[in-house]
């Protein structure tokens, strides 16, 4: 027996603030929580901009001497993780906890932890290594620490395909709950990687923004004069939960997950195919699960990192799966221009924002978007949010590795 | 000679830091694991947290005999009077 899958609950740790309501209104508003990169070191790299989560605190939720023992990007999840438990009003004492599960993805796990150990190891020497490095990096700790808080002993564990993680993470979620062996997830993605290691690394990759002269400018998805994306650190984690359950004990039903697919390029480690063959086999196969014609689609979180291939690939695409002219009707956007590529956690993020577009009936803007490529010709709602209804959205999420991963949420109807 | 008092009293402050505990709930006679409340990773973190602020490096059959802030200190100051 199939059963239904409702989101309940939704948490946000972004660029744009750390709370669902806040940063939801000032990304339809138009705002961009891009800046410079807030590191000492800053001048010697090449890309110095970064969405990030600057006056940040996991407290009162970690004890201040806890802080040090839980890295960041667990921190992040830890956070966004509770607010949306106590927006959906779950109590985890009173479920079954082998019938619970928090599976959380991220993508690189404790990059600025690693660098303080390194550093330690060649300064003092290997006994001098916190024996808490390796609770920290993995990057498995965000969704273990949100077990061990509510008690969870059903599947918990961590997902890696880079910045499809968090969808990836969603689409386990669903399957579980789908086919009963779940009633209800802690899920999303999450990740804090604007570290020295993680600016430089991708920088040498050539894949960062280098618009240094104007950061709240840098990220333009789909736009003629993008280089590439702009790094940004926080988590989008929402509450999973089957349906009849979420009834039973009287849940506000803020949408319903409907399909899902998941694809692998299986050509390049990091260059996406610039067809969109595999990325348009996963929002295909997401109509298909969500059993949707193309037209019936009316909002595409666009992955739209603003790397010069991307964003081609991504709307050859969209093109592929609904065809032409239904591709040309679907309302697009990329959040992302707003808050940077927060890797891991741009799918869960990226959800809460899909879910508020159906409840408000809004789709957030592609801001920067002023020259579009001739080779984007979809309608990337530029620069401002428009209002329309939104009853069926799909995210898509691609990441390194080849890994496409699409969800698709509808409007709640009973 | 080693002053012992003066050790006790940066020993009970790198405990109380650590554990976030407040100095005057911590004693001599304090447990480190039992009392304190500390995990086999917070004694690991402890044990660092004195070789660095005392620069000693304490062995390991050394470090298992430590339960109490007691035992810390005494180990402590005889590895500072053999240096």
């Amino acid at each position: 027996m199939s059963k239904r899958v409702v989101i309940t609950g939704l948490g946000i740790v972004s660029p744009l603030g750390y709370d669902v309501e806040t940063a939801w209104r000032r990304l339809r508003e138009g705002e961009s929580g891009v800046s410079l990169w807030e590191n000492p070191l800053r001048d010697i790299f090449r890309a110095r901009i970064a969405g990030q989560c600057l006056d940040f605190t996991p407290e009162p939720y970690i004890e201040p001497k806890d802080v040090k023992k839980v890295e960041r990007f667990a921190q992040f999840a830890y956070v966004a993780g509770i607010r949306a438990v106590e927006a959906a009003g779950l109590d985890f004492s009173r479920e079954n906890p082998f019938r619970c599960a928090s599976i959380v993805g991220c993508g690189v796990g404790g990059l600025a932890e690693i660098e303080r150990q390194d550093e330690k190891l060649t300064k003092s020497g290997p006994s001098r290594i916190s024996p808490f490095t390796i609770p920290k990096i993995m990057l498995n700790a965000a969704s273990a620490h949100l077990a061990i808080r509510y008690g969870i002993h059903g599947p918990v564990y961590g997902v890696a395909t880079a910045c499809a993680s968090a969808n990836n993470a969603m689409i386990d979620v669903y399957k579980a709950i789908k086919c009963g062996e779940i009633d209800v997830a802690i899920t999303g993605g999450t990740e804090a990687a604007v570290s020295k290691l993680g600016v430089a690394g991708f920088g040498a990759m050539r894949a960062l923004s280098e618009r240094n002269d104007a950061p709240e400018k840098a990220s333009r998805p789909f736009d003629s004069d993008r280089d590439g994306f702009v790094i940004g650190e926080g988590a989008g984690i929402l509450v999973f939960e089957e349906l009849e359950h979420a009834k039973k004990r009287g849940a506000n039903i803020l949408a319903e997950v409907v399909g899902y697919g998941a694809t692998t390029d299986a050509t390049h480690i990091t260059q996406p195919d610039e067809e969109g063959i595999y990325a348009g086999a996963a929002v295909e196969a997401t109509l298909r699960s969500a059993g949707w014609n193309p037209e019936d689609v009316d909002y595409i979180n666009a992955h739209g990192t603003a790397t010069k291939l991307g964003d081609v690939a991504e709307t050859a695409a969209i093109k592929r799966a609904l065809g032409e002219d239904a591709a040309k009707k679907v309302a697009v956007s990329s959040t992302k221009s707003a808050i940077g590529h927060l890797l891991g956690g741009s799918g869960g993020v990226e959800l809460v924002f899909s879910v508020l577009s159906t409840r408000d009936g809004v789709v957030p803007p592609t801001l920067n978007l002023e020259n579009p490529d001739p080779k984007c010709d979809l309608d990337y709602t530029p620069l401002v949010a428009r209002e329309r209804k939104i009853d069926r959205v799909i995210s898509n999420s691609f990441g390194f590795g080849g890994h496409n991963a699409c969800i698709a949420i509808a409007r709640f109807v009973d | 000679m080693a002053d012992e008092k003066q050790i006790e009293a940066k020993i009970i402050e790198i405990i109380a830091e650590q554990l976030g505990r407040e100095k005057d709930t911590i004693t001599s006679a304090s447990d480190i694991a039992n009392d304190l409340g500390a995990d086999s990773l917070d004694v690991a973190e402890l044990m660092i947290a004195f070789e660095e602020s005392f620069d000693i490096d304490i062995d390991e059959e050394n470090a298992q005999n430590i339960a109490t802030v007691g035992d810390v200190v005494k180990q402590i100051v005889s590895q500072l009077d053999e240096n």
